[in-house]
Formats: C-alpha cells, sequence, structure tokens
C-alpha cells in the first residue's frame, strides 16, 4: 500500500528532478548550448500548460457528467493553432517587434502605451487566475486523499499543509527560474525547459492509464465502444447552445490566458516553430483527450456508486491494484497542477509589478526618480514579492473555498473573465479605428457582466434573494436572466450577455471617439506589423538629454548593456563615443529596449519624465497619414538618403567643430609653447650671466646652477612629450610585448603617479585585477599614470576619489577611472584627446596639453582605445585592450 | 506590302518563379482555410443534428477521425510551405 509518506518522498524526488532540468537548461542556455531549448518540439510541449490539473482530471469528471462536451475545452484552442496564419503568427509578430511582456502590455501598447488599460487587464488577470491557482492546489491535496482515504477525515490538517507546502515550494522555484533576467522580454529558459518536461510526464500518466483501461480492462477497442454504448453517458446529447459557446471559450481563453500568451507569445523564439505548433499541438491535445471518454466510462462501470468521477484517472488504477500506474497518473496531475502555476505566477507578477507596482513606485519618488533611483533592484524585488503575493493569494482562496463544488466550477468561469479580452485584442490588431476609451468601455462593461452574472453567483458570494429577483428586487436584472433573458444555460447566458455588450460597447465607443497621435501611431504599428517590418513607427516627443537617457539606461538595463547600446546608436549615426544625438529613432529604440524590462507603458512614462511633455511633431503625424504602400517605399527610399546625408552632414558637422576648436586651441597652444620655452630660456639666461660674472659664494653657485637644471629639466621633458607624440604617430614607436598582471601594472602606475601618498583615495578591487596581459607594459603603465595624475590634477572634489575598475568581457579588458569631481563638460568631451588640447579653466596645472594625445596613440599602437566615459558622476575614462591569450602571442 | 517584323515573344526568365509564388499564394489560402473547415466539422453536427439521434460511440469516433484528419492536413500544407521557403 502506498502510504502518504512514500507520496510526499515521490513528489519530492520529481520536484527535485524539476529543478535540476531547470537549473541544466539555464547553464547550457547560459553557455549558448540551445539547440534543444531552441527547438520548435520544446516550444509545442511548453504550450501544454494550457492542460491544467483541472483538464487533466475533470475533464474525464467532466466526460462522466456530461458526456462529449469536454471536447470543446480542447476543439476550440485546436481551431486557433490550426488558423495559427491569421491570428497567432501575427501576435507573435507583434510580441517580437514591440518587446511586449505580458498580454496587459500588449493591450496598453496598442492603446496608446495606456496605464489604465493595463492596470485594468492586470486587475482581469489576477481576479480570473487566483481561483484557477486555488483550483490547482486543491487538486493536489485531493490527489494525495485519493491515496489515503480511510484517514481522510483526520488528515484534513495534514492536506491544508500539503497545500502550503505545495505552493512553498512552486514560490521558490518560480522566484529561482523566473526572475533570473530582469529583461521580461528574455526568455526563462530554464522554466520553459521543466514545463516541457512535465508536458512529457503527463501525456505519458494519461497515456498509460487509458491504455490499461481500454485493452487492459474493457478488452479491446470495439469492446470499448460497446462499454460506452451501455453507459448511462450514452444518454447525452449535445446541448447546441454550450457546444458553441465553450468552443469560443477555449478558443479565446487560449489567446488571452496570462500563462498561455507567456508561452505562446513571451517565450517565442522563432516566428517559425509556430508552423510546427500549428499541428503538433492539436495532435498533443488529441492525445490528451484520447482516452478521456473510456476511462469515465469504466469508471463509471466499475468504480462504487457516489465515487468522485473527477478523482477517476487516479482512483481507478487504485481500485484494481495497479498502483504503480496510480502513482504515474499521481505525478502526470501533479506536474499539470504545478506548471500551470509556475508560468501564471511569472505572467501575473511581470503585469502586478511592471503595471502597478513600477508605476506607483515612480510616482512615489518625484520625478528624478529615473535618474536617481536604483530601479533595477526595486524591479527585481516588486517581481520577487508578486510571485510570493500571488501564490498567497491563491492559497487563501483555498482555504477559503477549499472543497466547495464553487472551487470545481471555476475552471469555465476564468476562462469566461479573460474572454473579455478578446474584443479589445482582436479590434487591435486588425482594425485602427479602434480607440483607447472604446477599449476600456468595452473591457469594463465585460468585466461588470462577467463579475455580475457569473463570477460572483460562482463563488457564491450573492445572497439567494438577489438571484431570484435581481438587483434592487428588478426582475430583469437577476443575474442568471439579465434582460429578461430566461432559459439559457447560466454559462451561455454570461458569455452572451458579456461579449455582446462588451463588443457593443467597444465597437461604439472607438466609432465615436477620436484616438491620440500616439494612439494613432501605435495602432498603425500593430495593424501593418507585416508591411512595417520589424520595427513599428516610433514615437518620440522632444529632444531628450542624451547624458540623462543614459544614466536611466544604465540602471534599467545595466551598465554594460546600456553602454553598448548607447555606442552601438552612436556609431550608427557615425559618430564616436557613447552620446548618439537624441533623435526620433534613437529614443524609440531605447524605449523599445526599456519595454522589454517594465513594459510600454512605463517605459514611455520614464523617458517622458527626461525629455519633457512635448507634442507629438508634424512628421510624425504625417507618417500615420502616409496610407499608400507606395508613399511608404518612396518615402523609405528618400528616408535612406536623407538619413545618409544626414550621417555625412553630421560627421562633417562635427569635424568641422573639432577643427575650430582646435585651431583656436592651436594659437593658444603656440603661444602657450613659446611662453613655456621662453620663460625657462630667460632664467636660464639670467642665472647663467650670473655665473659667468663670478665672485659668487659656493652655495649661491650651487643653487643657481641647480635652477639652470630644473629648468633645462623643464625643457627637456616638454620636448621629449612633443617628440615621443611625432614618434608615435609617425608609427615608428616599437611596442616590446611583455607578460605582465594587470595589477602590477596597476600597482606601478598608482605609485609612480605619487597616489598611494596624496591627497586622494584610491579604491580599487584587486580581484577583479588579476588578468594576465601580454602587451607592451611600460607604454601601457605610462597611460595609466597619465590618467591617475589628470584625476589627481583636475579632480575638484572636498575629498578626492578615484575609482579603478576592471572588467572582462568577449577578449576584452575595460579598466575603468572615475573620480568624483565635476567632470568635464559634455562640449569639452569630444576635443580632450586632440593635441594641444587642454581645458582653459585649468591653464594652471602646468602641463602642455599632449598627455591624453599621448594616451590614445599609444592606446592605438597597443590595439586598444581610451576613451571619455560619460553619466558616470565625475570624470571618467575607459581604457580598453583586447586580451591576447599568453599562449597566442607567444 | 511590307512583312510585318517578326515579333518574337520575349522570354521571360521569371516565368518559373512567378508559378512557384502563386503555389505558395494558395497554399497560404489553403491554411488559412483550415480554421472554418475545422469549425464546419466540429460545430454542425451539434447545431444540425442538436438533440437527434446517433450514439454517443459514433460521435467519438466521427470527432476524433475529423481531428485526425485536419491534424495531417495541416502538418501536410504546413511542411510543403516551409520546403518552398528553403528551395
Amino acid at each position: 500500500m502506498v502510504t502518504f509518506n512514500i507520496l510526499v518522498t515521490v513528489a519530492l524526488v520529481y520536484v527535485a528532478a524539476l529543478f535540476a532540468v531547470a537549473f541544466y537548461a539555464d547553464r547550457s542556455a547560459k553557455k549558448g548550448r540551445t539547440k534543444w531549448l531552441r527547438s520548435p518540439l520544446t516550444y509545442t510541449l511548453s504550450l501544454s500548460v494550457y492542460c491544467t490539473a483541472w483538464t487533466f482530471y475533470g475533464a474525464v469528471g467532466n466526460a462522466a457528467r456530461s458526456g462529449l462536451e469536454y471536447l470543446t475545452i480542447y476543439l476550440g484552442p485546436t481551431l486557433v493553432f490550426l488558423g495559427f496564419w491569421v491570428l497567432l503568427r501575427k501576435l507573435v509578430r507583434i510580441g517580437r517587434a514591440e518587446r511586449i511582456t505580458s498580454i496587459a502590455d500588449l493591450i496598453s501598447s496598442r492603446y496608446g502605451k495606456s496605464t489604465a488599460l493595463a492596470v485594468l487587464v492586470t486587475c482581469l488577470a489576477v481576479t480570473g487566475t487566483t481561483p484557477y491557482i486555488a483550483l490547482q492546489l486543491q487538486s493536489v491535496t485531493l490527489s494525495f486523499a485519493a491515496f489515503v482515504p480511510s484517514e481522510a477525515g483526520g488528515n484534513l490538517a495534514d492536506l491544508n499543509s500539503t497545500a502550503l507546502w505545495v505552493a512553498a515550494g512552486l514560490a521558490v522555484f518560480t522566484i529561482l527560474f523566473g526572475t533570473r533576467n530582469l529583461d521580461a522580454n528574455e526568455r526563462h529558459h530554464g522554466v520553459v525547459t521543466a514545463i516541457a518536461v512535465e508536458a512529457i510526464v503527463k501525456l505519458v500518466a494519461l497515456l498509460a492509464v487509458g491504455i490499461f483501461v481500454v485493452w487492459g480492462v474493457s478488452g479491446g477497442l470495439s469492446d470499448t465502444l460497446q462499454i460506452i454504448e451501455a453507459s448511462p453517458v450514452a444518454e447525452w446529447r449535445p446541448d447546441a447552445g454550450r457546444w458553441v459557446g465553450m468552443t469560443f471559450l477555449s478558443a479565446a481563453a487560449i489567446i488571452c490566458l496570462p500563462r498561455m500568451f507567456q508561452v505562446m507569445v513571451v517565450e517565442n523564439e522563432d516566428e517559425r516553430h509556430l508552423t510546427v505548433a500549428s499541428w503538433a499541438f492539436p495532435l498533443y491535445l488529441m492525445l490528451m483527450s484520447l482516452f478521456v471518454l473510456p476511462i469515465a466510462v469504466v469508471g463509471l462501470a466499475v468504480l462504487p456508486e457516489g465515487a468522485n468521477p473527477d478523482l477517476f484517472v487516479l482512483t481507478l488504477p487504485l481500485a484494481l491494484d495497479q498502483e504503480l500506474l496510480a502513482m504515474l497518473a499521481f505525478l502526470g496531475g501533479f506536474s499539470s497542477a504545478t506548471s500551470m502555476v509556475i508560468v501564471a505566477a511569472i505572467a501575473l507578477s511581470t503585469m502586478v509589478s511592471n503595471h502597478i507596482v513600477l508605476p506607483l513606485w515612480l510616482s512615489m519618488q518625484g520625478p528624478k526618480a529615473t535618474v536617481s533611483g536604483d530601479v533595477r533592484n526595486v524591479m527585481i524585488l516588486s517581481r520577487r514579492i508578486s510571485i510570493g503575493a500571488v501564490l498567497a493569494l491563491g492559497y487563501a482562496y483555498f482555504r477559503v473555498t477549499g472543497g466547495t463544488a464553487a472551487l470545481s466550477s471555476i475552471g469555465l468561469v476564468s476562462f469566461a473573465g479573460v474572454a473579455q479580452i478578446v474584443p479589445a485584442l482582436l479590434g487591435g490588431i486588425y482594425w485602427r479605428g479602434a480607440t483607447r476609451r472604446g477599449a476600456l468601455a468595452g473591457l469594463i462593461v465585460g468585466f461588470v457582466i462577467w463579475g455580475y452574472t457569473l463570477f460572483v453567483p460562482a463563488i457564491g458570494l450573492l445572497p439567494d434573494s438577489l438571484m431570484q429577483n435581481g438587483l434592487f428586487a428588478m426582475s430583469w436584472l437577476r443575474p442568471q436572466a439579465l434582460f429578461g433573458l430566461v432559459g439559457l444555460d447560466p454559462l451561455v447566458h454570461s458569455i452572451f450577455w458579456s461579449m455582446a455588450l462588451n463588443s457593443v460597447a467597444f465597437l461604439a465607443v472607438s466609432l465615436v471617439t477620436f484616438p491620440s497621435p500616439i494612439e494613432r501611431l501605435q495602432g498603425a504599428a500593430f495593424v501593418n506589423v507585416f508591411s512595417r517590418g520589424e520595427s513599428g513607427a516610433g514615437y518620440v516627443g522632444g529632444v531628450a538629454e542624451t547624458e540623462d537617457l543614459l544614466v536611466m539606461a544604465q540602471r534599467l538595463l545595466g551598465a554594460r548593456e546600456a553602454q553598448t547600446l548607447f555606442q552601438q546608436s552612436a556609431k550608427d549615426q557615425g559618430k564616436l563615443g557613447y552620446l548618439p544625438d537624441p533623435t526620433p529613432e534613437f529614443v524609440s529604440t531605447l524605449e523599445r529596449e526599456l519595454a522589454g524590462s517594465v513594459g510600454a507603458a512605463t517605459a514611455h512614462a520614464m523617458v517622458r519624465q527626461i525629455d519633457g511633455n512635448a507634442a507629438v511633431s508634424v512628421q510624425d503625424l504625417l507618417a500615420v497619414a502616409d496610407e499608400s504602400a507606395q508613399m511608404l517605399e518612396y518615402s523609405s527610399q528618400l528616408e535612406d538618403k536623407s538619413r545618409e546625408l544626414e550621417q555625412t552632414a553630421r560627421q562633417l558637422r562635427d569635424a568641422n567643430d573639432k577643427l575650430t576648436a582646435l585651431s583656436v586651441q592651436k594659437d593658444a597652444f603656440l603661444s602657450q609653447v613659446s611662453h613655456e620655452l621662453r620663460t625657462p630660456m630667460t632664467s636660464i639666461r639670467s642665472f647663467s650671466e650670473f655665473l659667468m660674472e663670478g665672485g659668487m659664494k659656493a652655495p649661491d653657485r650651487k643653487r643657481y646652477s641647480k635652477i639652470i637644471h630644473d629648468e633645462s629639466i623643464r625643457l627637456t621633458r616638454l620636448l621629449d612629450d612633443l617628440l615621443d607624440l611625432s614618434f608615435l604617430e609617425s608609427g615608428q614607436a616599437a611596442m616590446n610585448d611583455q607578460t605582465a598582471s594587470l595589477h602590477d601594472v596597476l600597482d606601478r602606475a598608482v605609485s609612480s603617479a605619487g597616489a598611494s601618498k596624496g591627497a586622494m583615495t584610491v579604491r580599487r578591487n584587486p580581484a577583479d585585477e588579476q588578468i594576465e596581459l601580454r602587451t607592451d607594459t611600460d607604454r601601457l603603465s605610462q597611460v595609466f599614470i597619465n590618467l591617475i595624475s589628470n584625476a589627481q590634477k583636475y579632480c575638484d572634489a572636498q575629498a578626492p576619489t578615484l575609482d579603478i575598475s576592471v572588467s572582462e568581457k568577449q577578449g576584452q579588458v575595460d579598466i575603468d577611472f572615475v573620480d568624483n569631481g565635476s567632470g568635464i563638460p559634455q562640449s569639452q568631451q569630444s576635443i580632450i584627446f586632440e593635441k594641444f588640447a587642454r581645458l582653459s579653466d585649468h591653464s594652471s596645472a602646468g602641463s602642455a596639453g599632449l598627455g591624453l594625445a599621448i594616451c590614445r596613440e599609444v592606446m592605438a599602437r597597443l590595439g586598444g582605445t581610451v576613451s571619455y566615459l560619460p553619466g558616470q558622476g565625475g570624470a571618467a575614462f575607459r581604457v580598453s585592450l583586447p586580451r591576447r591569450r599568453v599562449a597566442e602571442a607567444a | 506590302m511590307s512583312e510585318a517584323p517578326e515579333t518574337k515573344p520575349t522570354p521571360r526568365p521569371s516565368k518559373f518563379l512567378e508559378q512557384s509564388v502563386y503555389r505558395r499564394r494558395r497554399l497560404i489560402d489553403a491554411i488559412k482555410l483550415l480554421p472554418t473547415l475545422g469549425a464546419g466539422l466540429f460545430l454542425t453536427p451539434a447545431l444540425i443534428l442538436g438533440t437527434g439521434a446517433g450514439s454517443t460511440a459514433t460521435r467519438l469516433v466521427y470527432f476524433f477521425f475529423c481531428w485526425m484528419v485536419l491534424i495531417l492536413l495541416c502538418a501536410t500544407l504546413t511542411r510543403a510551405l516551409s520546403r518552398g521557403e528553403e528551395g
């Protein structure tokens, strides 16, 4: 006999295996071994999260009660997938182009990045999903109970704690593997792989039970069909309303359920996977439902009257002493429940944290939060807390309503709830005339009617008098006979009224309202996603300060990712460095990039905080007005040309600015050089004249000679610098490769620059610096010394500090020197590396302005770069060096 | 009367390509029609036959048969489509 403890052990081992699978998949993905992870098979299997415990156990119960009706739950999704070319392909394309993170994000992004819509859809999703999570917890506890029927009464507390442990375990799993990447639009390889494995487990389990029933118990196919004919199930006749209604519901659910949207659109790796899933997923569904009726019929015949048909999958093998099979079935049900809860928790937590928590937090932090606050940590934390909260909510719901009939009917109720999104969704991606107000109106009307006619009665919150007599005793407001429509099945009744009034409100309000420019832009981008290529038409308000944008992006995307993005954009514009011009294209690229982490509405709001509330420009409106394809093509050609011209013009302008600035600097420098040469020359001449006159005491003579000596050293150094630079520039300088640790080179540089005993604090992280380099270390050290002494000379902070940090990526070593002074103004950043350049207000420091120019030449000769890194809070320089392997170079 | 200049139809090298594009379009049409066919097969028995005669076992066999046919049809069509993309 399988005891409770054995069962718990099996479940724990299974969960441990899932953790291992997820962990292994995450690690493989990190190493780039993703052939399996990115296959269409994995994608198809992950879609099976549609089949929850409710379908695993409940389908048989449903079949025992109402015959073939259970099929509708699978037929709807089958139709949607067969029609993938029309709908799903477009959804997935939009999801990728706009970096959509959830169904709420999709709706909000389409309708002008509206926060109100995002919040509304999120609330709808949470309301519909929480009971569903409770249902999964209940099915797990019931399946535990099925194994220990004799002690069931005494073990009620045990069962409740089982549910608690299951919920807690799932929370840990989801937090661990579901919030790894900050970018919610990135794939969760670990989770998806675990879900795919669970998909196989539940399919195998159900098929095993089915095969056992058909060939082990009934004695073959034809015999089974005869048993079906003889059983009470054969009395069933299809009810057209319910049949069509439920097929519609399940079709709507597969598009709108948050968890389905998560695996289908957000986690989609490649659009072509849909082509395979279009037939493979219906095949999976068919196999899942193949043996449902036989199991139900045989269960009715074999098991004693009054046995719960919802547990036939489990109790039938148990009653026939097939404990291993029962165990497998138990694991199948367990898989169905856990995979649903995990994905639903990820999807809901992304919505709650992106659309509710983060906007609240931002508005509490005041207008500059995007620049000063630590958004990254807040996001991760809020997503984790949301996961915990979602599961806690599900558990609480289970404790309150657990065991009642109210819970088992919640599956379809939940479907009907999310189906309210359908009009706004379909209207949004096929009809450019759909407006934000229309979507809001439709959703609110649908939500209210669904709540009143189905959800609240289903969870048993309405008093009987209200059910009988209607709200305010008005009979036409009876929840299950709205407007006097009597005689319909309550479910069909609710679907009919909610969908009809939802659509009417959506269409009517859309027709009479006028969309804002940004809605029109987004609408065009969504509806014409195929004709416009990957990126939709972006909307950009005013011109933002690029440096502020960089600071914000660093906090959201991480310093390195943000810098790469900015550098790349600058390069595309034909500029050097990290600060591209804040052109509309650049800002909308950045906004989309941010949307991948925080959702479109929040990303838009954050960028707007920086760039101010500028109106849409005339060009943007023209882009909307441009309807004809030829116009688009022609204008895109023109655009290409003008972009090219713009790029050239920008380069010319930059060059001109640089030349002008340099020519001014050069004039200044010439007089500076003359002055610098003249001062020592004058003193050398005067003191040597003194010496020539003679008649001086020994100490005086010594002092005068020393002055002459010092001054000639100064002259020599100046000439050395000039020579060194021209030597480097002419390419004659030979580099002597040596092998040394970066740590040692830095040590040497810090002490040579005298920084270790000066007024400046130098902060370093020795652990990062243990990198073996193969390069000319003397020259490299020269660069370091120069940067450190510059910081000493120019850092104007009260307590000057210099941070030296080292990082390595893709064979490149970056060494950042960041001080806490006031930095270099943007206007000067582009000329500091030029010869003779020096910042006018620092003329006292006594150098000729050749140091950074020499650094740049040295680094170019070493195959690396030195550049100014804006947005770090002080003057910051980055030295990048290709990391050559010691062996390679030798 | 001068002889009419010889009008040789200019060879159209793109003929084959056009035909393949045409095939591809019709293939996509067929794929787009699949859900309609599916809806017809799945929904009409319930709507038309309604509460009429017919045994549950027969219905069961009917549904699974249609299901299988649709899956095979879809798999064939989508495979033909992706082959066209590669070739």
